[in-house]
């Protein structure tokens, strides 16, 4: 009987032996926001690991910067963030304008004109940029319909920013001094009131739009289903990765450069800095992807207020570039960080007088933001790596530069 | 004509088939040719159903196609195709022929067999369930004692070849698509199966054309509105059946944001275009099983009248339910896995054995055919979705639209 029962319990026990699977995800992925490899380490569908890989959009532009004179390094940061270009512009030219007012011997003024061309298009720049992420986050979870709002609005703004320079991605529009003059645009004109116009026309479209968007989108059961909660970035965290722009203020920090420290004509302007907080109804808390994402939504209706602002004033008089005989700027290094759509964006020029830079370093926001993905990512399914990669709001050329 | 063919197995399908095509093999055929063997005459009257079948069925998803693409593009301020054929008509037509001349890719590691089989799978199995779907009470391809239950069935067989394509594509997203599928469509054919016994309970049979029998008095004798629970069911029923076919807000298997295209990413040409034959015959399957079992069928609106009865009638109710798919489709973002699960397991199939439950009760409380069973059914809904809205408003007013603070 014993030795029956020896044979007997031979049963070989079924361990269920789960391996882990490792899965490229990109190159070419529709949701990577463009050429960004992740490598995940699949158990099942919970993600226990996801490396970003980065590099497939490097074009060398600190490099190629120190073989360019300084108005010709302009079009390359258009490549930086081709998303929010004239912003890449203006940040490039804010610290190569700040490097030029050290030297005493060659003094220049930007004129008013310029300035408020400037921050017009840069905010107007800023909904484009956030439209765009608005779009594709929709699109990341699944739903089809808001990329496509999110496009035939952001295309209303890409003719605007056709008439003031000629382009509808690379701008190249701000300029070392001022701004460009390609298409001439007299102040008082009726090109000018034309102009003004047809952006108020927009504004006025606009602002209902993003209270749809919201009805269609932000209070979508679903949508909050799969960005409340998940990937809580807390302030420590978003600080320590340094993380800035919407991705910081969605972490509950209370800092924006047009406010806290402001360049150009920002302090002129009265607007609001959005910043996230616990929402219990909703079960949002600070530093999820649902708070990145609703930040971005109370910015655009802020950069809203500000066009409306400069609207209101008028553009004043005058020309719209400084008398410059030539960029050179003074001997020294200097780093200037702007605000942009995904946050702070430096520059790092380190000059000797020549009129190229000795060293160019940019310093991209969205590549810090990057960064905390391996951290965010930890333990959560494949689904949600979409949900937080589109959250950050990235731009590949930007990271990768 | 029962007399002249033999009683066989395929008798059925020739009864069923309608009068038409046996009339039309009996008395246009046959008096031509001398000395016909009738078992030929049963072999052609079955060629005869099948061909039609098999020809008019496949233009569904042509004409599906087509509309989901207008569809689409009136939600989002587009046009839609406009070029091809007047107002762009013909567009999927030609997509299809520029499908047939495709490379067909076979991937060298997979499986080659499966790989080449798992379209069929699909198609075959999605279209072999309109045998049994009664577009009106003359066209029927076979009208089976156990209808649903075949149907049932037969769908069931698609999820085998989603997980043939996904495993033998050797790639893994198709891999995480299939398995995803697997996952998806056996859970949700609990709640589905469940949400269909509460119908045959109350009807006591499985025939899809006894089931619209119960359902001719007008449209109060719906089984939709038949009792609470079956209108608690058709919305289960439907919610499901969106799982079952894999579309927003369950399109999971093939999330293109997240795992490209799911199971049949490394398909193309022809084999593709099959699946994607395959998903909108199966949409279309669905919502037809869901009009013949709650929507009355191909019966009229109203008692005694053939409005709205008959195919056109049943056409325009199925269309209606693929248009909120479509609707459905094009506005809500994805679900997660793990939510998929939980609406599946801890709210529908609850509620399906609730549902079972009251139908039981309310049978043995009501006979079927009692006007006060339907006009007590009718309030207890009409007083439900109302104090369900004011429940609703009142919750979504109270939630006041979340402002991140301003500083």
């Amino acid at each position: 009987m014993e030795s029956t029962q020896s044979t007997e319990s031979k049963i070989i026990e079924l361990q269920p032996f789960t391996d882990e699977m490792i899965v490229n995800m990109g190159p070419q992925h529709p949701s990577t926001h463009g050429v960004l490899r992740l490598e995940l380490r699949l158990d099942g569908e919970v993600v226990r690991e996801a490396i970003p890989h980065i590099g497939y959009l490097h074009r060398c532009f600190e490099k190629h910067s120190e073989n360019l004179s300084y108005p010709q390094i302009i079009p390359f940061t258009d490549r930086m963030d081709y998303v929010a270009a004239m912003n890449q512009n203006w940040g490039f030219c804010l610290a190569v304008e700040k490097l030029m007012e050290a030297d005493e011997e060659k003094e220049f003024a930007i004129p008013e004109r310029a300035e408020y061309l400037r921050v017009l298009i840069c905010e107007l720049n800023r909904i484009a940029s956030h439209l765009l992420s608005f779009g594709t986050y929709g699109m990341d979870l699944g739903a089809f319909t808001p990329f496509l709002y999110a496009f035939r609005d952001r295309e209303r703004l890409l003719l605007l920013f056709e008439k003031v320079c000629g382009a509808r991605l690379t701008y190249n529009y701000i300029r070392i001094g001022g701004v460009s003059e390609i298409i001439p645009m007299e102040p008082g004109s009726i090109d000018e009131q034309n102009f003004l116009d047809e952006i108020e026309e927009f504004l006025d479209y606009f602002e209902p739009q993003i209270d749809e968007y919201n009805d269609l989108l932000t209070s979508n059961s679903i949508f909050s289903e799969r960005t409340v909660g998940v990937a809580v970035m807390s302030a420590e965290m978003a600080l320590s990765y340094g993380a800035t722009g919407p991705n910081l203020r969605g972490s509950g920090v209370d800092w924006d450069l047009r406010r806290d420290e402001p360049y150009s004509i920002y302090d002129r302007f009265d607007f609001d800095v959005p910043v996230a907080e616990d929402i219990p109804e909703l079960g949002a808390v600070v530093g999820d992807c649902w708070s990145r994402y609703k930040i971005r939504m109370d910015e655009m209706k802020e950069s809203v207020s500000i066009c409306r602002q400069i609207l209101a004033e008028g553009l004043p008089d005058g020309p719209v570039m400084a008398e410059l005989k030539a960029v050179r700027p003074p001997k020294g290094e200097l780093y200037f960080r702007s605000e942009a759509p995904r946050g702070e964006l430096g520059f790092y020029i380190v000059s000797d007088g020549t009129p190229k830079p000795v060293r160019v370093k940019g310093r991209s926001p969205c590549f810090s933001a990057l960064s905390a993905l391996q951290e965010l990512s930890q333990g959560l399914m494949v689904a949600d790596i979409i949900a937080i990669i589109g959250s950050i709001d990235i731009v590949m050329g930007e990271v990768d530069r | 004509m029962s007399e002249i063919l033999p009683s066989s197995f395929f008798i059925q399908i020739q009864d069923a088939s309608g009068n038409w095509a046996s009339d039309f093999v009996e008395n246009v055929i046959i008096p031509k040719i001398p000395h016909f063997p009738v078992e030929l005459g049963t072999v052609l009257v079955m060629i005869a159903c099948a061909g039609i079948f098999v020809a008019v069925v496949p233009l569904l998803p042509l004409v599906l196609v087509l509309a989901e693409r207008k569809v689409a593009a009136r939600f989002q301020n587009r046009t839609g195709p406009m070029r091809v054929g007047p107002w762009g008509t013909l567009q999927t037509l030609a997509d299809g022929v520029k499908l047939i001349f495709k490379e067909d890719f076979i991937p060298p590691q997979g499986d080659k067999l499966l790989f080449l089989l798992a379209p069929y799978v699909i198609f075959a199995c999605s279209f072999a369930v309109f045998a049994a779907i009664p577009f009106s009470q003359e066209i029927i391809v076979s009208d089976f004692n156990i209808g649903i239950f075949y149907i049932m069935a037969i769908s069931s067989v698609i999820v085998m070849g989603v997980i043939m394509a996904g495993w033998s594509s050797n790639s893994k997203w198709s891999l995480l698509g299939s398995l995803r599928s697997a996952a998806q469509i056996v859970s949700y054919e609990i709640p589905l199966g469940l949400s269909i016994l509460t119908v045959i309970m109350l009807v006591g049979s499985l025939s899809m054309t006894d089931i619209v029998a119960t359902q001719e008095n007008g449209f109060f004798s719906w089984l939709i509105f038949r009792s609470p629970f079956t209108f608690l069911a058709f919305f289960i029923f439907f919610i499901s059946s969106i799982a079952e076919v894999n579309r927003t807000p369950f399109d999971l298997p093939e999330a293109e944001s997240e795992i490209v295209a799911g199971f049949h990413t490394e398909y193309s040409g022809m084999r593709f275009a099959l699946f994607f034959i395959a998903e909108y015959a199966n949409m279309f399957a669905v919502s037809a099983i869901g009009v013949t079992l709650f929507l009355g069928g191909y019966e009229g609106i109203l008692p005694g009248y053939d409005f709205l009865g008959g195919l056109p009638g049943f056409v325009i109710k199925t269309l209606g339910l693929v248009f909120l798919m479509m609707w459905l489709r094009w506005t809500l973002p994805r679900l997660r896995v793990d939510q998929l699960m939980n609406l599946c397991w801890k709210y529908f199939i609850p509620i399906s054995f609730f549902n079972i439950l009251g139908t039981g009760i309310w049978g043995l409380i009501f006979k079927t055919d009692d006007i006060w069973s339907i006009g007590i059914s009718c309030t207890i809904i009409y007083v439900g979705l109302i104090s369900a809205y004011v429940i609703a408003g009142r919750v979504f007013s109270r939630k006041p639209e979340p402002q991140a603070s301003s500083v």
